[in-house]
Formats: C-alpha cells, sequence, structure tokens
C-alpha cells in the first residue's frame, strides 16, 4: 500500500499500531471500572495468574498482539516523500517491537504484584498502553512538536505509574519527583524546540536537516537550542549529570513500572535522540560532538563508581540502567551507521535482560516491595535454583559477557565507536565495564557464595505462572543473540538504512 | 595403522568439535544425574573425552607448520566471525594437557568436593570446553569469547567450593583477568576496523588479521593492550597479586585446573598472537628487556617469596610464577630454542604442578591443613605417597631426568644466545627452586615423626594412584625422551620466529647456527634503527589507552 499524506485518512493507516493502542486502553479502562474486577480476597497470597484481575492482564496482552500485527502490516506500506509529520520506516517500526515488547514483559510480571498490593488493575494496564502509544509518537515523528507530543503522553502516564502504590509514601516521593523534574527537563526540550525553529524557520526534521546543511541556520541560536535539546534528553535517557532523579524514583516506583521505566522509557528517549541528532543536526555534528563525548564518558564513569555502594538492589539497577545510558551515548557520539544499528540492537537486549533482572527481584521481594536489599539475597541461587540461574544470566549479559545478547550488544556499540575512531571512549567504556563487574558479581557471588541466614529465608520466593513466561522469552532470547545474533545484527542493520538516507551522509561523517 | 584407523572414521573432520562440544553435551549428563552418580558420569565422560583427543598426537602432521584439521563455518556474517577451528604444534599439547588434567582433576576431587556434586562438575566440564575452545580457535572473536567464557566457570569454582576467604579470591582473580582482557577486546576491535578499511571485508580471522599491515605505533599500542590481558593471566611479574590467592583458596581441582592449564592461555596469547600480530613491537628491543626483566624479577622475586611460606599450598603457588617467568624468558628470548622451551616448560608445569596441587590435596583431604609445620616423617606411614611428591616435587624443580629440566634448559638455552645476563640471571632461579621445594619435601615428608595425628595418615588408596601414575609416567617420559614433542612444535615455532625476523627492521640480522637454529641478533646495546623514530621512551606496559583521535 502507498501512503501519500496529502490524504489525512492515510495518517489512520500509518498511526494504526498507536490508534489500537489507545482505544485499547480505553478498552482496557472500562473493563476495569466496570465492577466485576474488585474481586473480596484481594492482597490475600497465593498465584492469581487466572484470576478475575488478572483477566485484565490478559485482555491488556491481547491488545498489544493486535498493535503488534498493526506494526508487522506497516512493512508491507511505502510513503511517499519523507516530508510527513510520521515515519514509516524501519528505524521507527524497530522501535515499536521494543516498546511491545517491553509492554508485553512487564504486563506479564505484574499480575500477582498488583494483586497483592491491591492496585487497580484496569488503571495500571491502561496506563501502560497509553505510555506505549507515546513512546511510538516518540519514535515515529518526524517532527520535533510530534516528538513533544508523545514525549508528553509517555511521560504524564509514567508520573502517574510511579506513583501508582498510593498507599507507599516511596511511591508517592517518586511520582512527584519524577513529575516535577520531568516537568522542569520538558521546559528545556520545549524552549529548544523553539530556537530550532528561530534558528531553521521549521520544526520538521527533514527541514532542520536542509536548512543546517545549507549553513542557513543562524549558528548561534542552534548551538544554544541543540544543547537545550540535548539537556532535555539527556533528562529522560537520565545521562550524567541529568541522572539525579533516577536512583530515587527507580528506587520507589513500583518494580513492574521501574522495570518497564529502566527500559521502555530510555528506549523511546534514545530513539528519538538519535533522530533528532542523526538527522536533524547531521551537519552540525562538529557542534555536538564535543558535548556527546563529554556526557557519554561521565555518564558511564560516574553511574559505574556510585553503583559499586549501593546496597538496595532497584538503586543498583538504577545505577546500572544510568551507566547502559552512557554506552548508548556512546553510539550517539559515534553517529554512524553501525552505531545506529547497534543501538536499536543493543536496546532491544537491554529491555529483555533488565526486565528479567527485575522479574527475578520481585520474585525475591515476593511479589511486592520486601527484601530488596542485597544481603537478602544470601543463598537465594541454592534455594531456588531455576531463577536463581536466570538472575546470574541476566547479570552477566547487563555485564556484557560472552554467550549472552549483552555481549554481542556491547560489541556492536564498540564497533560503532570504532568506525568513528573513539578509541579513547571505547577505552573509558571497557574501563567502567570493569568497574560494573563488581557490582553485578556481587550479586551472584552473595546468591552463590554465602550462607543463608535462616534455613526457610527463600521459602516464599513464587514465580507466578504469566511471570515464569515472561522469564523464559527473556531468558531465551538472550542466550539465543548470545549465540545466533545474526538475524538480529541484520534486521537492526536493514531497519537503520531508511534513517541514513534521509539524514544523507550519516555514515562516514562521524570523525 | 592408527593413521589409517583414524583416517577412516573421519577424525581430523570432527575432532576438535568434539572436544569443546561434548564437554558441555556431559554438562547436560552431569546435571541430569543423581547426586551421588554425578561425579562419576562426569570422570567417564572426559575419560572418553580425554582417549578421544589422545588421536590428536597420530593424526597431527608433524612436518606442517600451519593450522591442521581446519574446520570453518560462518557464524555472524556481517561481522565476519566464523566459527572456525584449528591447531598446530603449539596448541596441539595444550589441547591434549587440557583433557588430560581435565579428567585427572575430576578424578582427584571425588573425596574433595562433598556439596552440590552437580554443579561443580558441570562447571568442570565446562571450563573444559572453554579452554579447549581457547587453544583451538582460529577467529580472534571466537578466541575472544571461548578466553572470557573460561573465567565465569572457574569463577564459580573458587567462590562456591572454595576455602574460607573464597570470594575474595574469587572477585579478585575475575577483575584482574576481565581488566586486562577488555583493554585486548579494544585492541582486537582496532585490528577488525584496520583489516575492514584495508581489506574491504569485516573479519575476524586470524588469518586474515596477519595480513593487516601496522606502523610500529600502532602495534606498540596493540601489543601493550594484549600483552596486558596475557601478562595478568599467566601471570607475569607485577599482576600476579591474584594467583595466590586463587589458588590457596581454590578447591583441589581448580587449582589443577588453573594452574595445568589457566596460565597457559597466557603464554600461549604470546605465541600465537603477541609475536605473529605484533612482529615489529615483539622484537622492539624496549619491549624485549621489559619482558625479560619481568620475567627474571618473576623467577627469583618469588622464589625467595615461596621459600618463606609457611602454607605448602601457597607455596606451590608462588612457584607457579617462577615457572611463567621461564616461559616468558624463553618467548621473548625469541629463538627457536627458547620459544621450544617455553612451550614444553608450560607442558611441564602443567603436569607436575597440577600433581603438586593433587598430593597437597590428598595431604589436605587426610590431616585437614596445609601448614608446612604440621607435617613431619610422613615418608615412614605413607611411603607411595612421598615417592610420588618427591618425584614431582624433582621434576618441579627440573631436576635432569624429569620434564622439567628439559624444559627449562631449553629456555635458558634459547635466552643465552641472545640474551646472556638475563639467561645468568635466570639460571638462579633454578637454584632458587632447589631451595624453597626440597626444605618444604624435607619437613613434610622426613624429619621425625612426631606428631601423633600424623601416623594415622593412610597411603595412596587405589584411585590415588591412578591419578598419580600417568604423571608421574608423563613427568619422566618428556624428561628422558623430549624428541617427539619438540619436532611437532618445531614448523610451528620455526614459522613464528619466521615472521617475527621477517618484519625486523632493516638495522637487525639474523644468522643461523650450525645446528639450524635461527638467532636473532637483538639490539639489545647496539646502534639499531628503532622501529619507530616518534617513540624512543618507554612503551607503555600497564596502561593501554589507544589514541587514534
Amino acid at each position: 500500500m502507498e501512503l501519500d499524506f496529502s490524504q489525512q485518512i492515510h495518517y489512520v493507516w500509518a498511526l494504526l499500531p498507536e490508534i489500537v493502542l489507545c482505544v485499547w486502553g480505553m478498552i482496557v479502562l472500562i473493563a476495569g471500572v466496570s465492577g466485576k474486577h474488585q474481586d473480596a480476597d484481594d492482597g490475600a497470597a497465593g498465584d492469581p495468574s487466572f484470576g478475575p484481575k488478572s483477566d485484565l492482564g490478559w485482555l491488556t496482552l491481547l491488545g498489544i498482539l493486535l498493535a503488534a500485527g498493526a506494526n508487522g502490516w506497516l512493512y508491507g506500506v511505502n510513503e511517499v516523500g519523507d516530508s510527513s509529520m510520521i515515519a514509516v520506516d524501519g528505524f521507527r517500526l524497530f522501535a515499536n517491537w521494543i516498546f511491545l515488547l517491553a509492554a508485553a514483559l512487564t504486563v506479564l510480571i505484574s499480575f500477582v504484584y498488583i494483586y497483592r498490593l491491591r492496585l487497580q488493575a484496569g488503571e495500571f494496564y491502561a496506563l501502560i498502553l497509553f505510555a506505549t502509544a507515546g513512546m511510538m509518537f516518540m519514535a515515529g515523528a518526524r517532527d520535533l512538536i510530534v516528538i513533544f507530543l508523545g514525549l508528553e503522553v509517555m511521560s504524564i502516564a509514567v508520573y502517574a505509574l510511579a506513583a501508582f502504590n498510593r498507599r507507599d509514601r516511596k511511591s508517592a516521593e517518586a511520582g512527584l519527583k519524577y513529575f516535577l523534574l520531568g516537568a522542569f527537563s520538558t521546559g528545556f526540550f520545549l524552549y529548544g524546540i523553539a530556537l530550532v525553529y528561530g534558528a531553521t524557520g521549521s520544526t520538521n526534521i527533514a527541514a532542520i536537516n536542509t536548512s543546517v546543511a545549507s549553513m542557513a541556520a543562524s549558528p548561534g541560536l542552534l548551538v544554544v537550542a541543540i544543547a537545550l535539546l540535548a539537556i532535555g534528553f539527556g533528562f529522560k535517557v537520565s545521562a550524567v549529570p541529568f541522572h539525579m532523579w533516577t536512583p530515587d524514583v527507580y528506587e520507589g516506583a513500583p518494580t513492574p513500572v521501574t522495570a518497564w521505566m529502566s527500559a521502555a522509557v530510555k528506549a523511546a528517549a534514545f530513539v528519538a535522540f538519535f533522530r533528532v541528532f542523526l538527522v536533524g543536526f547531521d551537519a552540525a555534528y562538529d557542534t555536538w560532538f564535543p558535548i556527546m563525548w563529554w556526557l557519554a564518558a561521565i555518564t558511564m564513569v560516574t553511574a559505574n563508581l556510585i553503583a559499586l555502594v549501593q546496597t538496595n538492589v532497584k538503586r543498583m539497577l538504577a545505577y546500572s540502567s544510568i551507566a547502559h545510558a552512557g554506552y548508548l551515548l556512546v553510539a550517539l557520539t559515534a553517529a554512524n551507521e553501525n552505531a545506529a544499528a547497534g543501538m536499536l540492537f543493543y536496546l532491544l537486549i537491554y529491555t529483555l535482560m533488565n526486565i528479567g533482572a527485575f522479574a527475578v527481584v520481585m520474585s525475591v521481594a515476593h511479589q511486592a516491595e520486601e527484601r530488596l536489599y542485597i544481603d537478602d539475597y544470601a543463598g537465594f541461587g541454592w534455594a531456588q535454583p531455576g531463577i536463581g540461574l536466570f538472575l546470574t544470566i541476566f547479570l552477566l549479559s547487563l555485564a556484557g559477557f560472552p554467550g549472552t545478547g549483552g555481549f554481542m550488544g556491547k560489541i556492536y556499540l564498540l564497533q560503532g565507536a570504532a568506525d568513528s575512531e573513539l578509541w579513547v571512549l571505547s577505552v573509558i567504556l571497557v574501563l567502567s565495564t570493569v568497574a560494573s563487574y563488581w557490582y553485578y558479581l556481587r550479586v551472584a557471588w552473595v546468591m552463590w557464595m554465602k550462607e543463608p541466614t535462616s534455613k526457610d529465608q527463600h521459602s516464599l520466593v513464587v514465580v507466578p505462572l504469566p511471570m515464569c513466561l515472561a522469564l523464559i522469552v527473556c531468558v531465551g532470547l538472550i542466550i539465543y543473540t548470545g549465540i545466533f545474533p545474526g538475524a538480529a545484527i541484520d534486521f537492526a542493520r536493514s531497519s537503520v538504512q531508511g534513517l541514513g538516507s534521509l539524514g544523507g551522509g550519516m555514515l562516514g561523517l562521524g570523525l | 595403522m592408527i593413521n589409517s584407523m583414524l583416517e577412516s572414521i573421519g577424525y581430523t573432520g570432527w575432532i576438535l568439535h568434539a572436544l569443546i562440544w561434548m564437554p558441555i553435551l556431559g554438562m547436560g549428563l552431569v546435571l541430569w544425574a543423581e547426586e551421588e552418580t554425578a561425579k562419576h558420569v562426569a570422570f567417564w565422560w572426559s575419560a572418553v573425552v580425554f582417549v578421544l583427543s589422545l588421536g590428536l598426537w597420530w593424526a597431527f602432521d608433524p612436518s606442517e607448520a600451519g593450522m591442521q584439521m581446519v574446520s570453518q563455518t560462518s557464524w555472524i556474517a556481517s561481522w565476519g566471525v566464523s566459527y572456525s577451528l584449528g591447531i598446530d604444534g603449539i596448541s596441539l599439547f595444550m589441547v591434549m594437557l587440557t583433557t588430560f588434567s581435565s579428567s585427572i582433576a575430576i578424578l582427584g576431587s571425588f573425596n574433595y568436593i562433598k556439596v552440590r556434586p552437580r554443579a561443580f562438575y558441570s562447571l568442570m566440564l565446562l571450563l573444559e570446553a572453554g579452554v579447549v575452545g581457547v587453544f583451538s580457535a582460529t577467529d580472534v572473536f571466537l578466541f575472544y569469547v571461548f578466553f572470557e567464557l573460561t573465567l565465569v566457570p572457574m569463577y564459580f569454582i573458587v567462590g562456591v567450593w572454595g576455602g574460607e576467604r573464597r570470594i575474595y579470591a574469587a572477585i579478585k582473580f575475575f577483575l584482574y583477568t576481565a581488566f586486562g582482557s577488555l583493554l585486548m577486546l579494544v585492541g582486537i576491535l582496532y585490528l577488525f576496523y584496520k583489516a575492514k578499511t584495508l581489506l574491504g571485508f569485516p573479519t575476524f580471522a586470524y588469518a586474515d588479521l596477519l595480513q593487516v599491515p601496522l606502523t610500529g605505533t600502532e602495534q606498540l599500542w596493540l601489543f601493550a593492550a594484549f600483552a596486558l590481558a596475557f601478562s595478568v593471566k599467566v601471570p607475569v611479574f607485577p599482576f600476579h597479586t591474584w594467583l595466590p590467592d586463587a589458588h590457596v583458596e581454590a578447591p583441589t581441582p581448580g587449582s589443577v585446573i588453573l594452574a595445568a592449564v589457566l596460565l597457559k592461555m597466557g603464554t600461549y596469547g604470546f605465541l600465537r598472537f603477541l609475536l605473529p600480530l605484533f612482529p615489529v613491537a615483539a622484537q622492539h628491543p624496549t619491549v624485549v628487556t621489559t619482558m625479560l626483566v619481568l620475567a627474571v624479577i618473576g623467577i627469583l622475586y618469588t622464589a625467595w617469596v615461596a621459600a618463606v611460606q609457611p602454607d605448602a599450598k601457597k607455596l606451590v603457588a608462588y612457584t607457579s610464577v617462577a615457572h611463567m617467568g621461564f616461559v616468558v624468558l624463553g618467548i621473548f628470548a625469541l629463538t627457536v630454542n627458547g620459544l621450544q622451551g617455553g612451550l614444553v616448560v608450560m607442558i611441564s608445569h602443567g603436569i607436575s604442578t597440577g600433581a603438586l596441587f593433587l598430593l597437597l590435596g590428598m595431604l589436605y583431604e587426610r590431616r585437614h591443613t596445609r601448614q608446612i609445620a604440621d607435617f613431619g616423617g610422613i615418608a615412614r606411614v605413607a611411603p607411595l605417597l612421598t615417592s610420588a611428591f618427591v618425584l614431582t616435587a624433582l621434576a618441579s624443580i627440573g631436576l635432569p631426568g624429569t620434564s622439567g629440566f628439559v624444559g627449562e634448559f631449553l629456555a635458558l638455552l634459547g635466552a643465552f644466545e641472545t640474551h646472556r645476563v638475563f639467561a645468568v640471571i635466570a639460571s638462579l632461579g633454578v637454584i632458587f627452586a632447589a631451595y624453597y621445594m626440597l626444605p618444604m619435601v624435607q619437613k613434610v615428608f622426613f624429619n621425625a615423626l612426631d606428631k601423633p595425628e600424623n601416623r594415622e595418615i593412610e597411603d595412596l588408596s587405589r584411585r590415588e594412584m591412578v591419578i598419580l601414575a600417568p604423571l608421574c609416567a608423563l613427568m619422566i617420559w618428556i624428561g628422558w625422551n623430549p624428541t617427539p614433542i619438540l619436532t611437532r612444535m618445531e614448523p610451528t615455532v620455526r614459522a613464528v620466529l619466521e615472521r617475527v625476523e621477517a618484519a625486523a627492521p632493516s638495522g637487525q640480522t639474523s644468522i643461523t647456527l650450525e645446528d639450524g637454529s635461527q638467532v636473532v641478533i637483538a639490539p639489545a646495546d647496539a646502534q639499531a634503527p628503532l622501529v619507530d623514530p616518534e617513540l624512543n621512551d618507554d612503551p607503555p606496559d600497564d596502561a593501554a589507552v589507544i589514541d587514534g583521535e
């Protein structure tokens, strides 16, 4: 099918996955308030994977599946020209797979959590669907205004989700903190858009590209605009020094939300970050190269060093996610085809391993907010060898160890850096990785090499069926991409092809 | 006859794959087995793997210098990574040593490992697969994957089944080695990037990377990155501090594998990567001098440290550093004798130090102590154990007629041909070896049988005899008849040296002695032109920042 955006209706086809998600979100919302889901034995122990509340979860998964179908359908669609507000290219569609995968995994791991903590299932799942639609807008946007719309749709849903456990003060604190700092960063972002418009006369990324490349843009304004946009994105991807909110929010938010935020929100922000900078500001590479270089270096070093001393697992994983943002910023600094493809590939793997790790954390935490300290893991591995092994694989993958997808992802990022000859940054990346070994392995040694404080310490650990499903998907794909990454690599590479044609000379410019 | 039999089953086509994948298959069997029978399954499985690997001895063509039994399958096509295996005269012995010591170590751990046997034996098999992979990979990416993969099982073996300070030792081992190898990864990617731009297609194949021309400066930086990774692994003197900790805390089989094969991955890396890939840097006088100085310091310093250890296992751990010093000395002598000597020391050290750790493990199982002072007069109650220990100790010292002598003598001879001073100083290490080893033997096995606990010590059991007999036989066999080994490694060693010499700067010459060995006149004091006029400073040895911007 040919998409011709002069006809309004064609926007509907181009936005089909987003529309499916939004509509489905409303359906879930209505189903949630219809009353019969507020069952009497709410909050009891047990495995209600097929209880009334969980029906909403399965319903949500169906919606995600439909959106995935729509996303797959878009592969058969060609767009005419590249000046529309919405891109229908491989880059967007690959990113959509990541968002859908993250949403599906998050829904799967939250069934029992929602039940135990007596959360409103309908709102919870609907917010996830709305936020996912927002992420898709960001990934598909060819216009800064659309990115902003997507950013806000996503962020407001996530603010609410961070504060979703309203009986918990930490969750409320997380929500408020995230909201205040998020609003603050949005201000930067919006002002950046305004200045870009002032400098180039457009908010369309293709037009910005043309304007910047032809030196028509006012250079002074442009530099400030680039800096402001970088700050706005920096907040969302939690790059140092804009990371201050991350540990507190990740610690306080409900664990499934943390898992999802750390993967999907970051992915959405990175995808938009890449499109704006690689395509829009392609010709201004020399201007933003040093900014990104330092941002990447400081993020990697700081996050990995602070993570060393964390005792709370959620905080540790929060700093780990900041560190991973640093690795991805290396790819942005490199700004070439391998780096962009590596970014997509890495985000996919990162989603799998991070949500997987958080899922095991939720199991250890009794599907609630208990036992979140690393010391609580003593002897966990031998008590629960199955998920103990899974957590070990997730940690090794996060550390970037051979045999896991995390290793291939890191190699891909390093290849991107090599193509732009960023040797110093590569060395900083691997040295900070050595530091990261310490805190990932610390969990591994506590769980396998220390004796539990009491015999039945881990007897209450439950892995409900849906979470089991999610864990198997995560581990399976991590191992598979760790051994046979070829298909995923080629897919990621072909997905960034369209991006390059728009930017014109994205490859080779990165020096 | 054996050759035709091997040929009829297509041995050379599948053996290397089998040696990697059979242990991994064995992991599944061990995990599936009962707790009590897991050790038997693991042992018999590894024994089968070892017996299969014996065929390599005959299937290997001693006249061929390059890779043999090569097989290549594309793995990650878009990165140019292939799953390609092959062995030459350097890796042949390492592969056989690995399969041999793995099965010996598994047999030796029957009484030592009492908890969680299934997990332990499956990790041992995973380790075996990883090490065989390291020694037979001919794709640098594949090599790196296996190189790193060996860390994980060893980390858990030390950390879960080790002694009191096991966690500290495990994490130290892990971080030290990972630090080095990650810098090497950047080096590998640099080579890959160079190859991609020069050859026009992505490739990690070892043979392709050899074709990449590098300037002297590049070679020095890359040499530093690779040398750091391998030096930590060996370990070369200033990077050795993880080794005593890891050895002391590791369970006996872990120590055996660590000493017998894991350390060899470092010196193997020297021979496989450092010399052929960066020949200019490898014979840069400053580099050679630095490596030789570190080797000699390693030999002498650790000998002195070993002499004062009250813990017998720690003593043996330090002797490992000294032995590996001889290997490095032999390699950087850059002569045929030196390289061959280094290789023989690698084999001999694998056998004799592995045996020492096994023997100490046997003593520990009987007395639950490793302190030298707790023993005395064991010879009277356990004559067989004592005989085995004395023979092994003598082989470790390098007494003529044992394997240790052949290796150390050749290494020293090789060093003497090019760097007399170093050879003379290093040969003091042989005397020191007697100085630390023999008093230990005397205090433990001879002297008076004055402690009542020691009267109860039993002599070797049948299983222990089965373990020690092949080790002792090998020590003596290599000591008396090293020729079959030397002839198999010689063509490859010559090829490595020829590659190094071919890259020699014009001012440097090499001469051929009557016996056919090549001698490089290394310009340690001569006015030979430097590799790169910009680079007169000391080469970076501990930092490997590759600056390309």
